[in-house]
Parts: structure tokens; sequence; C-alpha cells
């Protein structure tokens, strides 16, 4: 199993400045290799900042996370920085997007900032334009949108290009913090579907969160952020 | 970097509008930066090329700077004048080759009549050692006939053989005209960018010959001469207001000073009209400061501008600089990108800005060259515009790091989830 292990987060401790308490206080929480996670929890209830320190963008002031054998907290800013974008793709709530760039340019993001992924994307005798076509048609997303602005798409179509950024170069983690909220009922598990199998092939695990827990169907594992996050009974009980 | 250039591009296209507007801001302020820098250069051109060739400026005692200002400039008024006798005596120094006198005090619609010999027009030199050229007529010979400047004649739409009346003093509220001596226009000067362009040239003869029954600046009653008498009379001047003098070897000019300085019969003070150029131009110089100083204020406050305009922008680039943290950007890429951004306005508006500046110059210099001598050379590029340029460049860069530092801040504390 030690080998199938790609993060694992231990007895982390996260408090922002000012605060009086810890936001973020976990036991063990691990992601194997190509498991698809759907961490269940309401607004309020530490998800953001547990996405922010599992993605390197916070660093706990103690605890330890772990991604493929690498201690985040050891490395430079700028090095988490490059292992982010190197290993995990991300999909937030809404606007994924940046106005100004094409659907493809959107979608090359992280290759633009990543040689890794860039390499990945591109593959035995590919081209990296191709590549983001590819994941672009297999999102439902035409190629005659390809070369447009981004800004003229529907919030669904937004999504799907977000999804097709946070998978190009198969990077080893996807983290989608709920990005079906902005979606029609109906249109929810379409985009579910299509994420976990889009996942599925590429061989990327995925930590999928949302306040929504019907949606947590066709998950390896349901976590509940009650259960791992103790900072907020600690509150509770405080009070 | 060549990625973030083109983010930084695209990003900048898209806020075309508002940053159109900023590169017009710094354009015109480098335009009037270098603008004003150019005409201060081809203002102290024009002002020291106003007399050239003349060794030294002799009056009666007074101070270097105010001696210039009439004798060559003609502005101002003598509080003393020189006798002729005096006149006569230095001009038989051995060493001087050549002498002017110049006698100042009437004027012609405000602008100043100087009475002077023929040999003025062989003898004064102006810029580059030119001489004077008469582009139509002649110079004047005898009393009664005017020759006039480019600016006077083009001012005033006069042509030869119009007929002109002087008026006592500078003119003015109660200035007495010598009407009843009108003066011929025999010749028209070219175009010379000094003074001489504003200046109404007649014999000295000329000068005695109006002023002919006068006492004490004003006319005796019932003591009217008419023209046609005047030549009965010694139209010989006793005084004058100062002369220009040219040597034999420019070497003796400071023994030729001195010897006018301790002239026996009336007090006389002899200048070297390149210092007391100078010195006149560090009075002038204040003002040429201030302009330089009002420029370089419009280039802050329109760099200023773009800093405000960025920042201002940067609530709704919240979302982008998140996007752009998941995808791998740091703290120095999101410097870098606003650094960039600063750098592609500033060079934009100080490119657009010396484009302009050059279209200006090629269109305005004929009219600068005709009407206020003026020479804008189009090709002179100067040390100092290139500082001038660079420090826009630098402040510029310098401005759009402090939105480049809030942006950080910005970035580091919302990290993926902004706060908006």
């Amino acid at each position: 199993m030690a080998t199938d292990l790609l993060l694992e987060a231990c007895d982390v401790s996260f408090r922002w400045p000012r605060a009086p308490t810890p936001t973020v206080e976990t036991g063990r929480f691990a992601i194997a290799r190509e498991e698809r996670i759907f961490l269940y929890g309401p607004s309020g209830s530490g998800k953001s900042t547990l996405l922010g320190l599992l993605g390197g963008v916070l660093v706990p002031q103690s605890g330890t996370i772990r991604m493929l054998g690498r201690e985040l907290a050891s490395m430079t800013p700028a090095g988490r920085d490059a292992f982010r974008v190197d290993h995990i793709g991300f999909i937030f709530q809404q606007f994924n997007l940046i106005p100004y760039l094409s659907l493809t340019d959107n979608v090359l993001l992280p290759c633009r900032f990543s040689r890794r992924r860039r390499e990945r994307a591109i593959g035995p005798g590919g081209a990296l334009e191709a590549e983001a076509a590819r994941l672009l048609l297999e999102l439902d997303l035409p190629a005659a949108l390809h070369a447009r602005d981004v800004t003229r798409l529907s919030v669904g179509q937004q999504q799907r290009v977000a999804a097709a950024r946070a998978l190009i170069g198969r990077p080893e983690l996807v983290i989608a913090d709920e990005p079906t909220s902005s979606l029609d009922a109906e249109r929810q598990q379409g985009f579910i579907d299509l994420l976990l199998a889009e996942c599925a092939a590429s061989g990327a695990a995925l930590l999928f969160v949302s306040h929504d827990r019907r949606l947590a169907t066709h998950f390896t594992r349901e976590v509940s952020m009650d259960a791992l996050n103790h900072a907020g009974i600690a509150r509770e009980e405080a009070a | 970097m060549s990625n973030l250039f083109h983010l930084a591009l695209r990003s900048a296209w898209n806020r075309r509008l508002t940053l159109a507007l900023i590169v017009a801001a710094i354009s015109l302020s480098v335009v009037m930066l270098l603008g004003v820098e150019r005409a201060r250069i081809a203002a102290r051109d024009a002002f020291s090329q106003a007399v050239s060739g003349t060794d030294l400026v002799v009056g009666a005692r007074t101070s270097p700077v105010q001696l210039v200002l009439y004798a060559v400039f003609h502005l101002g008024e003598a509080t003393n004048n020189m006798r002729w006798k005096s006149y006569l005596a230095i001009a038989a120094d051995p060493e001087v080759a050549w002498t002017i006198p110049i006698s100042l005090g009437d004027s012609h619609h405000g602008y100043p009549t100087l009475g002077t010999s023929p040999d003025f027009f062989g003898h004064f030199k102006y810029g580059r050692s030119q001489p004077l050229a008469v582009v139509s007529g002649r110079a004047f010979a005898g009393v009664f006939e005017a020759v006039l400047g480019a600016e006077v004649a083009g001012d005033l739409g006069y042509h030869l053989g119009d007929r002109i009346v002087l008026t006592h003093g500078a003119g003015g509220i109660g200035s007495i005209e010598h009407a009843d001596k009108p003066f011929t226009v025999v010749g028209i000067l070219g175009r010379t960018g000094t003074p001489v362009d504003r200046t109404v040239l007649v014999d000295l003869a000329s000068i005695e010959a109006i002023h002919l029954g006068w006492q004490g600046g004003a006319p005796v009653p019932g003591l009217a001469i008419p023209p046609e008498y005047v030549r009965k009379f010694d139209l010989t001047p006793k005084t004058i207001t100062a002369m220009l003098v040219g040597l034999k070897h420019r070497g003796m000019v400071f023994r030729v000073q001195r010897r006018v300085n301790e002239f026996p019969d009336e007090p006389l003070m002899a200048v070297l009209p390149g210092v007391a150029l100078d010195q006149l131009w560090q009075v002038v110089g204040i003002v040429e400061k201030t302009l330089l100083a009002v420029s370089a204020l419009v280039a802050v406050v329109g760099i200023a501008g773009m800093a405000a305009a960025v920042l201002a922008s940067l609530n709704e680039r919240r979302r982008e600089l998140a996007i752009l943290r998941s995808v791998g950007a740091g703290p120095r890429h999101i410097v870098a990108l606003l650094g960039i951004e600063a750098l592609l306005v500033t060079g934009a508006g100080a490119a657009a800005g010396v484009a302009l500046l050059l279209a200006l110059s090629v269109v305005l210099a004929p009219v600068l060259e005709s009407r206020y001598g003026l020479s804008l050379a189009a090709a002179a590029w100067s040390t100092n515009e290139s500082l001038l340029l660079a420090a826009v460049v630098a402040a510029g860069i310098a401005a759009g790091l402090l939105p480049a530092y809030r942006a950080c801040r910005l970035a580091l504390a919302d990290g993926l989830t902004p706060r908006i």
C-alpha cells in the first residue's frame, strides 16, 4: 500500500494570523493514487483552508503534509509553487478562467508554468495544442470554440474548460472545490461523471469538495469535514 | 519569462481602453518634458547667438548685464550715455578693427529704433558669424531712411517705400510722435532669430534730425524745424548709448578692455559679450529650470495616474491572480507580470511621446524658425533627452512596483480563494 500513497497529512494545525483559534486541525488524512474522494462539509468548515494547505499555498504551524514522499513545508515558497503545478490540477467553484485568454490558452496555462506538465501533455511525438484540443473535445467542447474568448461560454462550458486545464499534463491529483455549485441540478451529475471518467483515464486521484452530499455517488470514499477537522469540534466544545 | 510577457500583453490588451488613455497621458507628458528641454536649448542657442564676432561692448558705467541688455537686446533704458568724442577716440585705438555706434531711445509701435551707422550692415554678425542680409531694398544711406528687421516688417505688413513715424521713447500712453519727420522704408532684413528682427534701423544722423528743436525730451514750442531744413544743421550726435567693438586680434581684448575702463575723459565700461550673456542667461535660467520642473511634475502626474489605474484594477483581478497561483505562479511571477505591464505602458508612452515630438518638430520647425528664430534641429538628439526619457521609463517601472507589491500581498493573503 505504501507505494500507492499519494498524499498524507498528519496532525496538521493551521491558524490564520489574528485568528484566536486554529481553522484546521486534522488527525491523519491520506489520499491513495487514483483514489476518488468526496469531501463533504458545509461552508465555513475550513474546506478552503484545507485545500490551501494541501496545495502548498498555506503552510501549517504544526504537523506534516507529504505528497509523493516529499514534505511540503520543507520546500521553499517558489519550490512549493512549482511542485503544486507539477502534480496538482485545480478546479474552482466559478470564474475559473482568465477572461482575456482563449479556451486553448486557458487549458495550456499549467504547461506555461510547469515543464513536467508540458512534457507529459506533449507525450511522445505529440503537440501541446493537440492535447488541449483532445481534452476539450472529450469534455464536449467543439473545436469551433477553442480559439474563442472564454467570456462567451456558458457556466457549464467554463467549468469543463477548467476541468481540461486541471487534467492537462496528467497531474497525480485533481482538486475540485465546489465545481458544480454554479451548475443546474441536472447538469451537476453529468459534469461529475465526466470528471470522474477523465480522472480515471489520466490516472489522477480526485479530491472532490462539496457541501451537497447527494452528489457523493460513484466515489471510492466519502470523508466528512467534521470527522477530518477537529478544529470545529474543539470550538463547539469550548463554546 | 516569454510566457509571462505573452500573458502581460494579453492582459494589457484586455484593458486596452484604460491603458491607452494612460499611454496617451504619459506620451503627452514626454512631449512636454522633451519639448521644454528642446525649446530650452534652442532658446539658449538663440540667446547666445544674438551677437557674434563682437569682442567688446562699451558704454557708460553700469552693470555688465544691463549694458548687454540694452546694447544687444535693445531692452530697458541706459542710465547714462557716452560722448561721441569718446566713441571716436576708442574707434581710433590701434587695436580696434571696427566699431558700431548704438543709439536707442525711440521706437515704432513698440519695436525699438536703433540709430547706428552703415557699418552695422558690414560688421554686425550673429549666430555662427553670419552677416546680416538685406533681403529687399538696400541699407539706409541718408536721413529719414529706415531699414526694418524681419519681424517688424512682417508683423506690421510694411513694404519698401512705406512711410513710418517714430515715437519718442518706448511708446505707450502720452508718448510724443515724431510725426513731422516721417521715415521711408528703404530696406528689409532677412530673418536672424536675434533682437535685430525686432528693430528699426536708422542712421545716427536721423536720430539727431528728429530731435532738432527738442530739449529735455520734449519739443520746444515754436521751434519746429521742417524736415527739408534739417540738412542745414550739423547732424553729428553729441552722445550715443553704447558701441560694439571688433578688434584686430582677439588676444588684445583684455588690454583694450582695461584701456576703456581707465578712459580718462569719462567713466566708461567695456564688457565681453559672452561673459555678460552667460550672466544674463543665469537670470533667465530660473525660468527655464521652473519650466523643466513643471514638465517633470506633469510626467510624475502621468505616471502616478498609471499606478492608480493599475491599483484600482487589482481588486477585479484577484480571481485572475488566484488562478495564476493555482497553476504555479509565485509572487515573483506576479511582480514580473505587473512589472512587464508597467514597462509596456511607460515604454509605449515614451515611444509615442518621442514620435509625436519628432512629428511636431518637423511640422512646427519652419514656423518656430521663422517666427521665433528657434531652430529645433530634428536630428539633434541630446544625451540630456535620453536621460530624461530613461528617467521617465525608470519612474514608470518604479511606480509599477507599487501595484505589483499590493498584488503580491493580495495573492499571498487570498491563496486559492479570493475573498471578494
